[in-house]
């Protein structure tokens, strides 16, 4: 197998919202980059966010960063880093004032203002009441989005690698990052892209999981590369299960239906959230309303022939507002749910949707890992951002619409860091490393060469099946240890896949193979990082984590309030403490969380 | 060299002489009709002191012109599709222009003569 | 709803440049349960069949604009094309998007299609400096924009355009025109001119005989002949 190395100054792997953020600092800066992905950019999955991106813009009534800052850490669980989320917070109304400049087609307000949404968890004056601070495109957000940033990069110039696949991330025997190894899909052709600076934003790997909003290509690719070369996880245990993906098909409905005025029904047709969250009602945090919705249905006041999902109900507002703010909603219900939302309530379970873990960065954007004594050394020449990177803002649980946040201000902050790297370094490009490349090759070499193999559909599957009974909205102590297992007898298969297609051009099987090399180690990741923690915090909640003073809601801040790390090499976890000091303001004391 | 360079500058003017002519067409054919029904028609004498009125004879040059200004776009546009040299498109585009400019003046020395 | 198990026939068409010396449609039949209620679920049955099947996929909710494809004829998306929709006992046939290089199976090469689109410089364009805060649109004006800014950029539209399919290197196709007028239309852009500049010429915009094809397989619902109407519109009040 040959292959052969292309000279960049940085190279950023992904397209979605968060590599294309990086992408305008570094091309404006003028560095020679390539920005690698796996599907045309405007294919990412940022593609399908629908509620909106959060900023304190304060257009509709009084906001400030403080209380959005507030809400983040509460929603967090109090695991998110205080330095980071004030970071982000602050941030907000620069980037999503940028995006407006970059074209991004908002809605409106009748005095010209972006619109604004309440949503999910965001709550003014310290969480005293719902707070309009979703920056909306209809129920396009993502799409608008993602769509404004890259043709933002077509106005710079950004040089792009469409379906290219990264492979390996190539490290020396320093630790320090040099680049990846990728192949062009449509040859086969392997190349190293050598570089001095290696953007990660590649996105999540909701697909570990059976029933998920995720695309496909969700395989959290960058995360599998990371572990590969010995770069820890953080927080992989926490998986956020949105309360309404259709049920059946997974599609998510977004939050800002119930931003709208959307109402959670059971099989008595109760409005049961009222129990639940008193305040928020429908507007609790994910993990809550999950959570909620979970309980119904397993105390039997779920609806439908198998009693199996709740009923996400409009049909009380007005058709207008449906069609104006909620159209995709609507094409959406009748698609995936054969409903028409204007008449009939929309079918909903709670789905796997977003993974907080990642590859631990700080708020610059730098990938960090524990080294000589502290905590969070810098990786040398690694960066990453999005929903692959945990710097951690969202702690054990997220808040809506911080994501589309994140991915503006760390994708930006880790290209400017990057970018200041690039000027404060004269040298030239470190020498390549054979080993890391010798890793691809080899991985590579066995796939086209196994034989009696394990088939990659049926592996996938199988341990999506895995993680949906083991490690989903609600945990078992005996089941998480039993998925342990599971997971590793099936990590084993994965090590021997076998596929029938051996053709070099376009071989999506071979594709899927190699996504699946890191699915798997997302999948590991998480089962054995969640069945450490032996507390309830966030979307991690166990059986066996019970209620009382010291331990609120299950929550053990005295033994858990700290970051998991989980090293592949000997499946192996360390901890971190938290960030709990800011950088300007008071420390968010713990508390009990409700809503 | 292949470098594909636009701005022509005249999309507009010869999609927009299209319509026009078009309609000039069209109205012409439907007098023409109402003159058949009226029994314009009916005899040749009839016939040429209908093609004999001023007007009528200012309508038909109008719809010769037009005829011929909407095939040329038509046909030009055909050589464009179709053909890849350059040269040979630009004796075609003359041929046809020429043969246009040729068919105009002989259709109407025709017509006006009836 | 689908009733339980049942077979279902295929016709792909399948073309592996590393195998196969030209094209070919191949017979294939896979059995559906009821969880294969859009063509891109039957597809990913077929392909845990054969391995070798190639075809793109991603959002699998209509979003992504990846599994564009031409289904019985009429180009769609698979992941949007509910399988009740399809005939019972005929089988169902996939080509590739017409008018498009084929790099394997229903994959093809899209760079035209794409090079169309950057052509029409797909950014806003706005050369004062940027103020502090968002720059103000009156909700009647960004509702100009609705119909316009949603596509997915699948290529359903410009591979059924039989002007595209004659000129794909000089005509920009219905997806490109109609991105041209979401900049045209935005009132933040200034550049209005000059992108009327851009397509006057006898091939980049007035290629569009008002064929109508791109409006009946937009999986959208979008309507490009509507936007192309009215680049033509704004063209003819600028020019009188
Ligand atoms: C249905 C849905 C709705 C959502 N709604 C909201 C919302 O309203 N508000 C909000 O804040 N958040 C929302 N989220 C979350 C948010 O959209 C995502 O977290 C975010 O878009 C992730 O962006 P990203 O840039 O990190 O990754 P992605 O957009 O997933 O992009 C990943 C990129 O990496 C590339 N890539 C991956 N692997 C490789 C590889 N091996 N080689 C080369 N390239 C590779 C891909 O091609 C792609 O370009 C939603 C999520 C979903 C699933
Ligand atoms: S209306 Fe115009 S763009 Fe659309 S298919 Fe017809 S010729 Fe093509
Ligand atoms: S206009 Fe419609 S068919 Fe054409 S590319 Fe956009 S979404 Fe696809
Ligand atoms: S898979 Fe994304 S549009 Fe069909």
């Amino acid at each position: 197998m040959t292959y052969t190395v292309r000279k960049f100054d940085a190279v950023i792997v992904g397209a979605g919202g968060a590599g294309l953020r990086a992408a305008i600092q570094l091309s404006e800066a003028g560095y020679k980059t390539a920005v690698l992905t796996k599907v045309f950019p405007t294919r990412s999955h940022t593609v399908a966010a629908q509620g909106g991106v959060a900023a304190s813009l304060g257009n509709s009534e009084e906001d400030h960063w403080h209380w959005h800052m507030y809400d983040t850490v509460k929603g967090s669980d109090w695991l998110g880093d205080q330095d980071a989320i004030e970071f982000m917070c602050r941030k907000a109304n620069e980037v999503v004032v940028e995006l407006e400049h970059y074209g991004m087609p908002f809605d409106r307000l009748d005095n010209g203002k972006i619109y604004q949404r309440p949503f999910g968890g965001h709550m003014s004056n310290f969480g005293e009441k719902p707070v309009r601070r979703s920056c909306a495109a209809a129920d396009r957000t993502g799409h608008a989005m993602l769509h404004a940033m890259y043709q933002r990069n077509v106005k710079v110039n950004t040089q792009f690698f469409v379906e290219w696949q990264a492979l390996d991330l190539v490290r020396d025997a320093e630790g320090d990052v040099l680049g990846v190894t990728a192949m062009d899909m449509e040859t086969g052709e392997i190349v190293v892209f050598h570089a001095k600076a290696t953007i990660f934003a590649t996105g999540g790997a909701g697909r570990i999981y059976y029933s998920s909003t995720n695309a496909f290509i969700n395989t959290g690719d960058g995360v599998g590369m990371a572990a590969r070369a010995g770069i820890p996880l953080e927080d992989m245990e926490f998986w956020q299960f949105h309360p309404t993906g259709v049920a059946g098909a997974g599609v998510l409905i977004t939050e800002g239906v119930r931003g709208e005025g959307g109402i959670l029904r059971n099989s008595d047709g109760e409005r049961f959230m009222e129990r639940y969250a008193p305040n928020a009602k429908d507007l609790a945090s994910r993990d809550v309303v999950s959570r909620a919705m979970t309980t119904e249905i397993n105390e039997g006041r779920g609806c439908g022939p198998n009693k199996d999902f709740v009923l996400l109900d409009i049909t009380h507002l007005p058709p207008e507002t449906i069609m104006k703010r909620l159209p995709g909603i609507h094409e959406i219900g009748i698609q995936f749910a054969g409903v028409d939302c204007l008449k009939e309530p929309l079918p909903v379970v709670p789905t796997c949707h977003y993974q907080m873990g990642g590859i631990p960065t700080n708020y610059l954007g730098q990938v960090v890992v524990p080294k000589g004594g502290n905590q969070s050394e810098p990786v040398h020449g690694f960066y990453a951002a999005g929903e692959c990177a945990c710097a951690s803002v969202h702690g054990a649980n997220r808040l809506g619409t911080n994501s589309l946040l994140d991915l503006l201000v760390f994708g930006k902050s880790a290209g400017e860091t990057a970018v200041n790297d690039l000027r404060a370094s004269v040298k030239a490009h470190k020498p390549l490393a054979q080993e890391a490349i010798a890793r691809t090759l080899a991985r590579v070499d066995r796939l086209n060469n196994q034989k009696d193999g394990a088939d990659v559909h049926e592996t996938r599957l199988a341990m999506q099946r895995t993680m949906q009974k083991h490690a989903g909205v609600f945990r078992f102590k005996d089941m998480l240890a039993e998925g342990v297992k599971r997971i590793d007898e099936i990590a084993g298969q994965v090590a021997q896949t076998q596929i029938k297609d051996k053709s070099m051009v376009f071989n999506t099987a071979r594709i899927e193979a190699l996504e699946l090399d890191n699915l798997i180690e997302v999948a590991k990741a998480t089962i054995v990082s969640a069945n450490a923690r032996t507390e309830s915090r966030g979307a991690h909640v166990r059986d066996d984590a019970i209620d009382t003073p010291e331990t609120p809601d299950g929550r053990d801040d005295r033994n858990w309030l700290k970051h998991t790390l989980w090293y592949r090499e000997g499946n192996r976890l360390d901890y971190k403490p938290v960030q709990m000091k800011p950088m300007s303001v008071d420390t968010i004391e713990l508390k009990k969380r409700a809503y | 060299m292949n470098r594909l360079v636009v701005g022509a500058g005249y999309g507009l003017k010869d999609w927009l002489a299209q319509r026009v002519t078009g309609v000039v067409m069209a109205v012409f054919t439907l007098i023409m009709f109402a003159a058949a029904l009226g029994g314009a028609m009916a005899s040749r004498e009839a016939w040429q002191a209908f093609m004999s009125n001023g007007f009528i004879r200012f309508l038909s040059f109008l719809f010769i012109v037009s005829l011929c200004w909407h095939a040329w776009v038509g046909v030009r546009d055909i050589w464009m599709d179709y053909l890849n040299s350059a040269a040979l498109r630009l004796f075609l585009h003359v041929m046809t222009l020429l043969a246009l400019v040729g068919y105009a003046g002989w259709a109407i020395q025709i017509i006006w003569r009836l | 709803m689908t009733n339980a198990n049942r077979t279902v026939q295929f016709k792909i068409y399948r073309y592996d440049p590393d195998q196969d010396a030209k094209p070919y449609m191949q017979d294939i039949s896979v059995e559906l349960d009821s969880t294969a209620r859009k063509l891109l679920d039957a597809m990913g049955k077929l392909k845990a069949q054969d391995d070798s099947i190639s075809f793109r996929r991603a959002c699998r909710e209509g979003g992504c604009g990846s599994d564009a494809m031409n289904i019985n004829g009429k180009n769609g998306l698979a992941c949007l094309t509910a399988m009740d929709s399809f005939p019972a006992g005929k089988p169902i046939v996939l080509r590739p998007l017409p008018g498009l290089p084929v790099i394997r199976d229903l994959i093809v090469d899209m760079t035209q299609f794409f090079k169309q689109y950057n052509s029409i410089k797909p950014y806003l364009i706005n050369n004062d400096p940027p103020p502090e805060r968002e720059r103000l649109q009156s909700p009647e004006d960004r509702e100009e924009l609705n119909g316009l800014y949603e596509c997915i950029l699948c290529a359903c539209c410009t591979t059924s355009c039989p002007s595209f399919w004659w000129n794909p290197d000089k005509f920009v196709g219905p997806a490109g025109l109609l991105a041209a007028y979401r900049y045209i239309a935005d009132t933040r852009d200034q550049a209005a001119n000059e992108r009327l500049d851009n397509l006057e010429d006898p091939y980049r915009l007035f290629r569009c005989h008002t064929i109508m094809n791109c409006v009946d397989v937009c999986p959208k619902g979008l309507n490009p002949t509507k936007a192309i109407g009215k680049i033509k519109e704004m063209m003819v009040r600028r020019a009188i």
